[in-house]
């Protein structure tokens, strides 16, 4: 299949990530491997114990979340995809002009609804205003 | 590397995702396995705008398919957590309160 | 073998026995990290198929929003405590038997057809175009996409929020 050559600067500069990638992961496998050779083992039941600087931790850190972190971490993935949405449309403002500034007012308009809904709501206060009047 | 060795990869993710949606009782491995199957599909376009028509479309179907793919699992997500609310279970063969 | 195909054949590896890991594994937390290195492959992919601008879109949106999304749902779904983190599989049989079976229609099909092939568009970097088409013909569904993202935030909103009267 004819297909054109990719061009030999992109993938050049996009190998510094393949150089990062193999020396990260190259770091950390050395020192694991090289470590559990060298370093005496001597099994103590403390060392298993959560590491909570220096405190003995009280009960397991495998507890049930509170559903309440479930809406910051939807408004999280929400303004996560505006924020890659206006990556391209920050790069081109410029050579478009006024028009580009009224497109993306109007995409951030329309999210800033939503995060005024759910701030109308009630839903970011950890404490909400019903449960406190009871 | 041709475009059927992209092809190749993407009908294996998608053959797995079909897989994970069959076979899991819990609702947050069934929404993994629908994310395999949206990756694979967007491996598809991508690869197709690689080695195809040559222009960008592909790749611009593709941030709107993951854009969805956010849409979807929040929504998904709120709706299983409500399940597991009611029904003390993440089980999706559980959830048959609406059963006659 | 060149270093193109060398790169694309280690992703390819990464991506779909990682996939496996993520559809086999008996605990529901090894699947999740299990995904992980499935979206950072397919991410090396569409950068080796020369969408850089995706590869970030994919690493930004699936690796920091999505999974850490379905992390949240493992956490609030179980009772952590008893590590009970066990996923059950059912009908596990005609599963494999129809997934194999799409695997090799798919395999087949891609293999076999003659694709009808034009230039291909050579790997550069692609944000400036993507920002001009959003900026030009792809404007309705750039601004459709942030109604999506609205009603998306709105609804699951509204299904997590606990009723008044409960």
């Amino acid at each position: 299949m004819p297909s054109a050559a990719p061009s030999a600067s992109y993938l050049t500069s996009h190998s510094a990530i393949l150089a990062f990638l193999l020396v990260v992961v190259g770091f950390v496998a050395v020192n694991l491997v090289l470590w559990k050779i060298i370093r005496p083992s001597r099994f103590s039941e403390e060392k298993l114990t959560t590491y909570e600087c220096g405190e003995n931790p009280t009960g397991s850190a495998w507890i049930q979340f509170n559903i309440r972190f479930y809406v910051f971490a939807l408004l999280f993935i929400i303004f996560d995809v505006e924020a890659v949405f206006l990556l391209p449309w920050a790069v081109v403002f410029r050579e478009i002009g006024p028009l580009a500034f009224l497109e993306g007012l109007v995409f951030i308009a329309i999210l800033a609804i939503a995060l005024a809904y759910v701030w109308r709501k009630g839903d970011l206060e950890w404490v909400r205003t019903e449960d406190r009047q009871v | 590397m041709t475009l059927q060795h992209y092809l190749l990869v993407s009908a294996a993710l998608f053959a797995l995702g079909v897989l994970g949606l069959l076979t899991r009782r819990n609702a947050v491995n069934v929404l993994m396995g629908i994310e395999l199957i949206l990756n694979s599909a967007n491996l598809n376009l991508v690869a197709f705008s690689r080695y195809g028509t040559g222009n960008l479309e592909g790749q611009l179907f593709a941030v709107f398919v993951v854009v969805i793919a956010a849409a979807e699992v929040a929504v998904a997500l709120a709706i299983v957590l409500t399940l597991y609310r009611l029904r003390r279970t993440p089980n999706l063969d559980e959830a048959d309160i609406l059963k006659g | 073998m060149n270093a193109e195909a060398a790169v694309f054949y280690v992703l390819a590896a990464i991506t779909v026995g990682s996939a496996a890991v993520v559809v086999l594994a008996r605990s529901l937390i090894y699947s999740a990290f299990a995904l992980l290195f499935t979206f950072v492959g397919v991410a090396g992919l569409y950068l080796l198929l020369g969408a850089d601008f995706l590869a970030a879109t994919q690493l930004l949106i699936y690796v920091g929003g999505i999974l850490v999304l379905l992390l949240f749902g493992v956490m609030l779904t179980h009772k952590l405590y008893d590590l009970d983190l066990r996923s059950e599989v059912t009908q596990f049989l005609p599963g494999v038997i129809v997934s194999i079976g799409l695997f090799a229609v798919l395999a087949l099909t891609a293999w076999r057809t003659d694709w009808a092939g034009g230039d291909g568009r050579a790997p550069a970097a692609t944000t400036r175009e993507i920002g001009q088409l959003f900026m030009g013909r792809y404007l309705l569904p750039f601004e459709a996409a942030s109604i999506l993202l609205l009603v998306a935030l709105m609804g699951a909103a509204m299904i997590v929020r606990r009723k008044r009267s409960a």
